[in-house]
């Protein structure tokens, strides 16, 4: 039976993972290379990268931080943040990543996925949307898709512009719900089962998680393929491992043992 | 010699490293290659390869597959990864002008409507006793796939998967191997794999 995957997630600047998961034992905590093998290690399913570097010079660091992680991973890599065109996803596809995922980028210009998609494959490139909900309208069928790291609203519509970036060829969603984020109060399962239900490709949800319930709230109301958390193991969840043998006890299929 | 047919299609950064960590003490050298010749010399062939059935065009185009259908049958282990698996039936609807290998007279085809297409994700292997590629791992171990097309389950199977039905997690007869799942990204049953692979003997009954 196909498994809902746990996908852990580092936000990274200037090559050093900046929050996410610690582990007490490590020897260096803010390394990315080293986190990524521990979650591995630990049971996640797959390992996001997510470069907030501001700045255009510290970017070229994360090709290096690209390659050093990579080397350890036998699990699937995504690496994010701040990739604009198909050369610089080949850069970072050359560094070891197995997907891409693409924001601001592919709203700006959709064609992006599909040019990304027939190098590497579809299923390589990952389409992000950070969405608020409306304030005005359906808050689910009106939420907005933002841009910039969340600063920029676009007037797009998150379920609409999902469905868009499947027919450009996207391989899978990864939605955030900006609402949600940061809260540790749960996922925006009514969102998120919106995009899952538009689309046929798989949706990963991100934003809100705080206890296993949560993850599987949004497995079984959300209808996510998958859940992506970074700092959710600070707060009384130990591990990976710990959360998916949880899961398991709810009904949740998941890859164990891991 | 272990050849890596390159076939331009996608990103084979991970395949070669996850060689290269599965045989990390077996004194071997891989080659990434799309020359006849190198493949000619390789002592086992390995075809990964994700994306579209109609990049394996390139293989006949470049004089790649009376290559490898020779080695195998002169009794070279070939293991064929993802599209490459599909690559060792008669073809695929995906592109049915190409033709495959047809070491297996079978066609690949677009998984059943009616959920989730591609099918991305760790799903669990049924695996059949005496397979050499799954020696020492376990029934119901999880891999990693993705893709939307499938092999249906024939004779040779030797891991079946399930995703609201049966297919061909992985094919082998002889000295031909293939799986649709991705042993490189398959974590530890991956690498595993991977390394029985490599320490199949250097030329096995041939079984074309």
């Amino acid at each position: 039976m196909l498994t809902r995957r746990i996908i852990a997630c580092l936000d990274v600047r200037d090559g050093r993972v900046v929050k996410g998961v610690q582990f007490v034992d490590i020897v260096d905590a803010g390394d990315p290379a080293e986190l990524a093998a521990r979650h591995a290690a630990s049971g996640a399913d797959e390992i996001v990268l997510l470069d907030i570097t501001a700045t255009h010079e510290g970017r070229g660091t994360l090709i290096d931080t690209v390659r050093r992680t990579a080397q350890r991973l036998f699990v699937p890599f995504t690496v994010g943040g701040g990739i604009r065109t198909a050369d610089e996803a080949a850069a970072v596809f050359d560094a070891g990543a197995d997907k891409i995922s693409i924001n601001s980028a592919a709203i700006a210009r959709p064609e992006l996925i599909g040019e990304i998609g027939s190098s590497f494959g579809a299923q390589a490139v990952i389409v992000a949307i950070d969405a608020r909900r409306a304030t005005t309208g359906d808050p689910i069928a009106h939420a907005e898709v933002f841009v910039a790291g969340g600063r920029k609203p676009t007037g797009r519509r998150a379920v609409e512009w999902a469905r868009e970036a499947e027919s450009h060829g996207a391989g899978e969603i990864l939605l955030t719900s900006m609402d949600a984020d940061g809260t540790r109060a749960g996922f925006d399962c009514e969102l998120t089962a919106a995009v899952s239900e538009a689309v046929q490709i798989p949706v990963i949800a991100s934003g809100g998680a705080g206890n296993a319930q949560h993850f599987t709230q949004v497995f079984r109301e959300g209808r996510a393929d998958a859940a992506l958390a970074a700092s959710i193991f600070h707060f009384g969840i130990h591990d990976v491992r710990a959360l998916k043998e949880e899961l398991h006890r709810d009904g949740i299929p998941v890859r164990l043992p891991c | 010699m272990i050849a890596v047919v390159d076939y331009k299609a996608g990103n084979l950064t991970s395949v070669m490293k996850s060689l290269r960590a599965a045989g990390a003490d077996l004194g071997l050298e891989f080659i990434l290659t799309d020359d006849p010749a190198q493949v000619a010399r390789a002592e086992k062939i390995i075809l990964p390869g994700v994306g579209h059935f109609a990049a394996t065009q390139f293989l006949e185009q470049h004089g790649l597959t009376s290559e490898i259908r020779e080695k195998i049958s002169s009794g070279t282990p070939f293991l064929g990864i993802c599209v490459g698996l599909q690559w060792l039936f008669a073809g695929s609807t995906e592109a049915p002008a190409c033709a495959g290998l047809a070491a297996f007279p079978e066609l690949c085809d677009r998984f059943a409507p009616g959920k989730k297409v591609p099918h991305v994700g760790w799903n669990s292997l049924a695996i059949r006793p005496r397979s050499r590629l799954f020696a020492g791992i376990s029934d119901g171990s999880f891999a990693y796939f993705t893709h939307s097309y499938r092999a249906p389950v024939i004779h040779d199977t030797v891991a079946i998967t399930n995703y609201e039905e049966d297919f061909t997690a992985a094919v082998e007869r002889g000295n031909i191997m293939g799986v649709q799942f991705h042993p490189e990204k398959s974590g530890d049953t991956g690498l595993r794999l991977l390394r029985n692979f490599l320490e199949l003997p250097r030329t096995t009954e041939a079984a074309c």
